[in-house]
């Protein structure tokens, strides 16, 4: 026993000098890679078992059942694979310790500023992007925080040497934050706390709508001088870019439904919609899909259920919206812990297949990279990973492998070597 | 008659009679008026119990001489015949702030707290000002005065409303002719007290409620101290509060909870306050009355809210609309609990209100009677006046008011208030009452003209046949001025009222706008009586209480029960094991028996085939259920009890339950190195803190390392401790001065009580557990060296993220760990946080709890135990053991709870399956065999809730009609966690 220890100590030792930052990024899939036997869980719903996926060039070759597998073989019997999860509305990447404000790039000043982009300040080498891979999340929408119109955001991935390489969609779509009918009492004035009517709320929203309003006008015309902001909007409106517009009570997302729309916006997004379940028919109408708040949420009324924020995913899903799962409202380190969301809407009654979609498939065709992103299909990226059993489940999720486009990235961080580090010291004692 | 309106000067009756009699007089010759005046066929309310009918009031010289109904009247006597008005004695505020210059507010600020106080000579803290004296700060206000004798006051105790330790009030006469030496009736007259600080100093401490309670603790070791001759030095306030050691204290508590508080506070010191309420003791009533406080009862019924608008209603919480519902109830119920009260205007948005929400106490169940004696007789015996003020009895002074009838009615008109002896006219009495039913006939066309209201004011209806028209009226003096419109068509007219005559002449303007004199004749009197019943009948609906009375509370309180769990798995948290299908029997709140095919006796059998019984879960580290966590005032704050502050009607303790916590550690925030002492609770909902808190509470405080203590993270640049170097010295100059304290003490040298030193040399001895917020290892290190030089151990470091990197010498040491499952990156000292920190841990043989600082976290701590099998490789049986028996032994509970053994508390949660998967939750939880949680239960009451909110929006829409327009708000508690000051 004491000599086992020994040399993973020695291992341990000599891992702990070649890995002192981050993660090298994987070099390109070389061969051909072959899982077999493994649960394949598609990420659109569906589950094939015992089966094979093949995956060349980054991209998933052949995947079911009677598959025959070709190249290098990873046997992942009793195992299971999954699309890699995807982070919507996050600010990784741009902030690294909270409360550091020298590590914080993630909101600028202005209150409209659609032109700020998040992408060129995205860190690659981010300890915490890093530690969202070994629970399988995989992708991530770096969004800028805060103010009205926030910024525009970028889809990338998290095995990249700098933003270019991480880029998977630039400038995906525009953040805007919905003002609030009620706010919160300002008790430093001596207002009590809580909450009442926000007397400015048309003025807000009038305010949101005269500047979409004269960017799309912007667009149109021959403008001598530029206008930073307006330009910005431009993609909102020839439908190239999705327009995310943050709102939780049924009234905001009722006036920001009918205002967006219609201001002639071609896609739209609901975030948060913590009272979406009450409007689901005007969100279908319009084809608007959620990504809504994480479960891991106590209920912001003082009267709802105990168990609102978990049952809210399903409720949506089951009036026929397309949901998928996002925790902007949280520390960034906490999204390592999407599958766990998932896992929870599901041990409230949702399917688990359909759970999975809320965090992979659903996400991507929210976010628009669904041709290449989010479900197993061949024709696909290969971009998943093979856990020991279920990975919805924390007891469960134990990843041996993942694939960023078919390149294998490392599943140790800062924290695993730290793991070991420590652990070798006490072998050594 | 307007005459007598005019100049009532000249008709103060007796108003020369006291006073400055033996002061000189230069402007005029000294008139003696030795004269008695009389009122006749009056009803007189001696006080609230005794009445006369057809009796006589006599006074002279600003008192009463007798009343009666035979008074003999002597011949030098002005007398005023009432016919049949009622005379009352005027009423008294004891909790009032006339006349009282508003403190300053003390300039500055920023972001550098003050430590210190500002002034010499007095206690060491500036909030504690026992010596202010009302006296001082008094000026007399005559519109201030007016205003309290139009609603019926005579007599006001005033004091200035602000402090910990408010110093005296001063008892005054609202008259306004005369000096103020005749005003003061009293200049020292009560102390008042209060938990808010004063607003003219900036000395930091307390920041909160518990530093305000502790402070007031050590207010009264320190007199006792001083009175002992303890201090070299002369301190103003304590001897101000020793000489004022028998006035009686009056405590602006506030509220139902803070009415327990103080209570508990004067218990320790002898002291019986009596007690300002708040308006929801109706609520806590039992408890309440335990008190044995007599209270001072404010009117503030909130007015509905606009609920027009659903989504704006949508806001308002249960909790408020319920209150909206029940709070006039309030004055009812505390008469009915043999509660004695007096009455105070304090609360009232507009002092104007103070009529119609007495009206609607009554209406709500208070009888007259005792409305009247929390008026009167009620706040003179709390002065200690019963003698001068309060009654009408021989030898009182002449404070009475006249009215026109009972004085609650809606329709009385308060004629006159005599403060003493002084006359203040608010309405003619001599005034006609000219209300009834009139017709007139002009143009051609009948009229009918109802005259109804107040006899002062009335009001006009007006029809043609059985058409309304709109008319107006206004009565004032002799002269009654009506006006209405019939289509186009306004008639004006102008009546003389003559006292004989019951018919009005009126000189009329007819719409073409000649002029002519018409009769109104008067064709039936006016019937009060009618209005009244109708309004009896509408007895008001008002909600059954719930515990507790907020959303989610029972409708009764969960009762114990014997329970016989059928063929569960039963992971034990003990050495046993997971068990396949088991029985668990639980009598009398403990668990019974552990075995296969029990016999439930009388117990209720509840098949648990394909479900997992635990434990309860146990958090070690929780900020729910407190009204404050961080008392930031001082860099120690040992003296502070979070047990003070436990609010037992916060919603998370029942979303806790719902996650299957039972038992939770309340620790104080993490602003001190050395903070406060926890309170250990199970979550006992609907049970008022007293019963939440454990009998035989361990005893823990919290102390604190690192960014929060040295004030890091933001711009605080003053306070010691600023770096880890300091919090070193910060620990061991305290436990130094402990040692030499207890020294003192055992060496029966006289000594300052120190309730701080007292809670250190508690750790001293071993009695008292430190939990220790803690992050990097260096100063995980530098605690564990400070407890072996002082001779202490460190029970539990709490949050512990880099536990792993000194486990060992962790172990060694005997200090458990109590952390999170995967936070990090959200401060700069725990960068260095993992993960695998509690597999680490455990496998070098700390006791370890996966713990939650998080109201959200803490109702799924079973996933976060789940995480260390995922992290580190714990197996299930072991992770299970991290939010049950663990945090059980680092709490000193684990021969009570935490485990499935027999003789252990009943603290049990049955789980849907594994209760370390993600897709298990909790069905029941039950406490000492209650169940406090269940599904089913929770199913009735979200109905039960949605029936109820339904009947408080409709019956607030019927109301909106009366003009109510209460902006919907929702009234958030705040939810606190470690770094919430």
């Amino acid at each position: 026993m004491k000599s086992t220890y020994h040399i993973l100590t020695i291992l341990l030792l000599l891992l702990g000098t070649t890995a002192r930052a981050q993660q090298t990024p994987a070099p390109p899939q070389q061969e051909t890679i072959s899982i077999t036997g493994a649960t394949l869980h598609l990420g659109d719903g569906t589950v094939v078992e015992n089966g094979t996926l093949v995956f060349s060039d980054g991209t998933i070759t052949a995947m079911g059942a009677g598959v025959t597998p070709e190249g290098r073989i990873i046997d992942a019997s009793g195992k299971h694979v999954y699309p890699g999860i995807i982070a919507p509305v996050k600010s990784l990447g741009l902030v690294e310790i909270d409360a550091v404000r020298p590590s914080d790039d993630e909101d600028e000043i202005g209150t409209m500023i659609p032109h700020v982009r998040s992408l060129i300040a995205y860190n690659a080498e981010s300890k915490v992007v890093e530690s969202m891979r070994p629970n399988g999340v995989l992708l991530g929408q770096a969004t800028p925080q805060g103010g009205t119109i926030s910024g525009t955001s970028s889809i990338v991935q998290f095995d990249a040497w700098n933003w270019e390489d991480a880029a998977v969609k630039t400038d995906d779509g525009i953040h805007l934050h919905w003002p609030n009918s009620f706010r919160r009492g300002r008790w430093w004035l001596g207002e009590p706390r809580g909450m009442r009517p926000n007397k400015d709320y048309p003025d807000e929203q009038a305010a949101i709508l005269d500047f979409i309003r004269s960017a799309k006008a912007y667009g149109k015309g021959a403008n001598a001088d530029m206008n930073p902001a307006y330009a910005a909007m431009q993609g909102l409106f020839s439908g190239s870019q999705r327009l995310y517009v943050y709102a939780e009570g049924e009234r905001e997302i009722v006036d920001a439904v009918t205002a967006l729309k219609e201001a002639g916006i071609a896609h739209v997004v609901l975030v948060g919609g913590y009272q979406a379940y009450k409007v689901t028919g005007l969100l279908k109408e319009h084809n608007i899909p959620v990504l809504v708040n994480e479960p891991h949420a106590l209920p912001s009324m003082a009267d709802d259920a105990y168990d609102l924020p978990y049952r809210l995913p399903k409720m949506l899903a089951d009036a026929g919206l397309l949901v998928g799962i996002q925790n902007q409202g949280m520390s960034n380190f906490q999204t390592r812990n999407l599958p766990f969301y998932a896992g929870h809407v599901a041990g409230q009654g949702m399917d688990r297949e359909k759970a999975l979609q809320l965090i992979t498939g659903n996400t991507a065709k929210i976010l628009g990279i669904d041709d290449r992103y989010g479900t197993l299909a061949q024709g696909k990226s290969a971009t998943l990973f093979i856990s020991e059993g279920d990975a919805l489940d924390m007891r469960t999720n134990q990843l041996s492998h993942a694939f960023i486009d078919g390149r294998e990235i490392s599943l140790e961080t800062h924290q695993t070597e730290l793991w070991k580090r420590y652990t070798g010291k006490y072998a050594r004692q | 008659m307007k005459w007598k309106l005019a100049i009532p000067a000249i008709l103060w009756l007796g108003a020369f009679a006291f006073g400055q009699e033996y002061y000189p007089k230069n402007d005029g010759v000294k008139a003696a008026d030795e004269n008695y005046t009389a009122f006749t066929n009056a009803r007189i309310y001696v006080s609230p119990g005794q009445v006369i009918d057809n009796g006589t009031l006599l006074i002279r010289k600003g008192k009463v001489v007798a009343a009666g109904s035979s008074v003999r009247i002597p011949e030098n006597t002005v007398t005023m015949d009432l016919e049949g008005k009622y005379i009352y004695p005027s009423f008294i505020d004891v909790f009032s702030d006339y006349g009282i210059e508003k403190p300053k507010r003390a300039p500055g600020g920023g972001r550098t707290a003050q430590y210190e106080a500002t002034r010499e000579g007095f206690y060491w803290n500036d909030h504690i000002r026992p010596e202010q004296q009302a006296l001082e700060a008094y000026s007399f206000d005559q519109k201030a005065a007016q205003a309290l004798r139009k609603l019926g006051f005579g007599v006001v105790n005033s004091h200035v409303t602000d402090g910990i330790a408010r110093g005296t009030g001063v008892l005054l006469a609202l008259q306004d002719e005369g000096a103020e030496g005749d005003r003061v009736l009293e200049g020292v007259s009560g102390q008042y007290f209060s938990f808010d600080k004063s607003v003219t100093s900036r000395q930091s401490y307390p920041t909160s409620l518990m530093g305000a309670m502790a402070l007031l603790r050590q207010m009264y070791y320190d007199a006792d101290w001083y009175a002992r001759g303890g201090s070299a030095t002369t301190d103003r306030s304590l001897e101000a509060l020793l000489a004022q050691k028998n006035l009686v204290h009056f405590f602006a508590a506030g509220d139902k909870g803070n009415i327990l508080r103080a209570d508990g506070i004067g218990d320790a010191f002898g002291v019986q306050y009596v007690m300002l309420a708040g308006g929801q003791e109706y609520e806590n009533i039992d408890q309440i009355k335990a008190t044995g406080a007599t209270l001072v009862v404010p009117l503030n019924f909130p007015e509905a809210f606009d609920v027009s608008n659903p989504y704006e209603a949508g806001y308002i919480s249960l909790e408020d609309m319920k209150h909206w519902n029940q709070a006039p109830t309030n004055p009812g119920v505390l008469h009915q609990n043999g509660i004695a009260f007096a009455f105070t205007l304090q609360g009232l948005q507009k002092q104007t209100d103070f009529m119609p929400m007495l009206r609607k106490a009554i209406q709500y169940g208070l009888p007259e009677e005792e409305a009247l004696r929390a008026l009167t007789t009620e706040p003179a015996r709390l002065l200690g006046q019963a003698d001068q003020i309060g009654s009408l009895q021989t030898g009182r002074r002449a404070n009475f008011l006249i009215a026109s009838g009972p004085v609650f009615d809606e329709n009385t008109t308060l004629y006159e208030n005599w403060v003493n002896g002084q006359r203040d006219i608010l309405a003619d009495m001599d005034q006609k009452d000219i209300r009834g039913t009139y017709t007139l006939t002009a143009a051609g066309k009948t009229f009918t003209l109802e005259l109804g209201g107040k006899a002062a004011a009335p009001s006009l209806k007006v029809k043609r046949d059985t058409t309304d028209l709109k008319g107006k009226i206004a009565y004032s003096g002799d002269w009654a001025d009506l006006s209405f419109t019939d289509g186009d068509d306004r008639y004006r007219l102008a009546a003389r009222v003559q006292r004989d005559a019951d018919n009005l002449q009126a000189k009329t303007v007819l719409p073409d706008g000649k002029e002519t004199r018409l009769t109104l004749k008067k064709t039936a009197a006016f019937e009060a009586e009618k209005e009244k019943e109708a309004k009896e009948d509408a007895a008001p609906e008002v909600l059954p209480l719930t515990y507790p009375n907020i959303g989610y509370g029972y409708a009764a309180l969960p009762k114990q029960e014997d329970v016989l769990f059928r063929n569960a798995t039963v992971w034990t948290s003990e050495d046993a094991g997971i068990l396949e299908n088991t029985d668990v029997l639980v009598r009398g709140g403990k668990i019974a028996r552990i075995g296969k095919d029990l016999s439930p006796g009388r117990a209720r059998v509840i098949d648990a085939t394909g479900k997992h019984l635990t434990a309860g879960i146990i958090d070690e580290h929780s900020h729910i259920a407190a009204l404050a966590i961080n008392e930031a005032g001082h860099n120690s704050s040992a003296e502070v009890k979070i047990s003070d502050v436990v609010d037992p009607e916060d919603p998370d303790i029942y979303r806790n339950l719902a996650g299957g916590v039972t038992s939770i550690q309340i620790l104080h925030g993490s602003a001190n190195p050395i903070g406060g002492r926890s309170a250990i609770i199970k979550l006992k909902w609907g049970q008022p803190a007293s019963e939440m808190l454990y009998k035989d509470m361990p005893k823990y405080i919290k102390f604190a390392l690192g960014e929060n203590v040295k004030q890091s993270n933001w711009q605080s640049y003053s306070r010691f401790p600023q770096t880890r170097m300091g919090v070193e010295q910060v620990f061991l100059n305290y436990f130094q001065r402990a040692k030499e304290y207890q020294a003192k003490k055992d060496a029966g040298q006289p000594f300052r009580y120190d309730e701080e030193m007292e809670v250190l040399a508690e750790i001293l001895r071993g009695e008292r557990f430190i939990s220790c917020h803690s992050y990097v290892q260096s100063e995980i290190n530098m605690l564990m060296k400070v407890a072996d030089k002082m001779g202490f151990r460190v029970n539990t470091f709490t949050h512990i993220l880099e536990g792993y990197k000194v486990a060992d010498k962790m172990a060694e040491h005997g200090v458990g760990g109590s952390t999170f499952s995967d936070w990090w990156a959200y401060k700069f000292e725990v960068n260095d946080a993992i993960p695998y920190n509690a597999a680490i841990m455990h496998n070098q043989g700390v006791t370890v709890a996966i713990n939650s600082d998080d109201a959200e976290m803490s109702r799924r701590l079973n996933q976060e135990a789940a995480k260390t099998v995922k992290y580190g490789g714990m197996s299930e049986e072991e992770a299970w053991k991290m939010v049950t028996i663990n945090p059980a032994k680092l709490l000193h509970l684990d021969q009570r709870t935490g485990s499935i053994k027999e003789g252990k508390d009943a603290d049990l949660v049955l789980w849907s399956g594994n209760p370390l998967s993600v897709y298990s939750k909790a069905e029941k939880t039950y406490i000492e065999g209650v169940p406090y949680f269940d599904l089913e239960t929770d199913t009735q009451i979200r109905s039960r809730m949605a029936q109820e909110r339904n009947t408080l929006i409709d019956m607030m829409l019927d109301q909106k009609d009366g003009g109510n327009k209460r902006a919907p708000r929702m009234n958030r508690r705040e939810r606190l966690h470690c770094n919430s000051l």
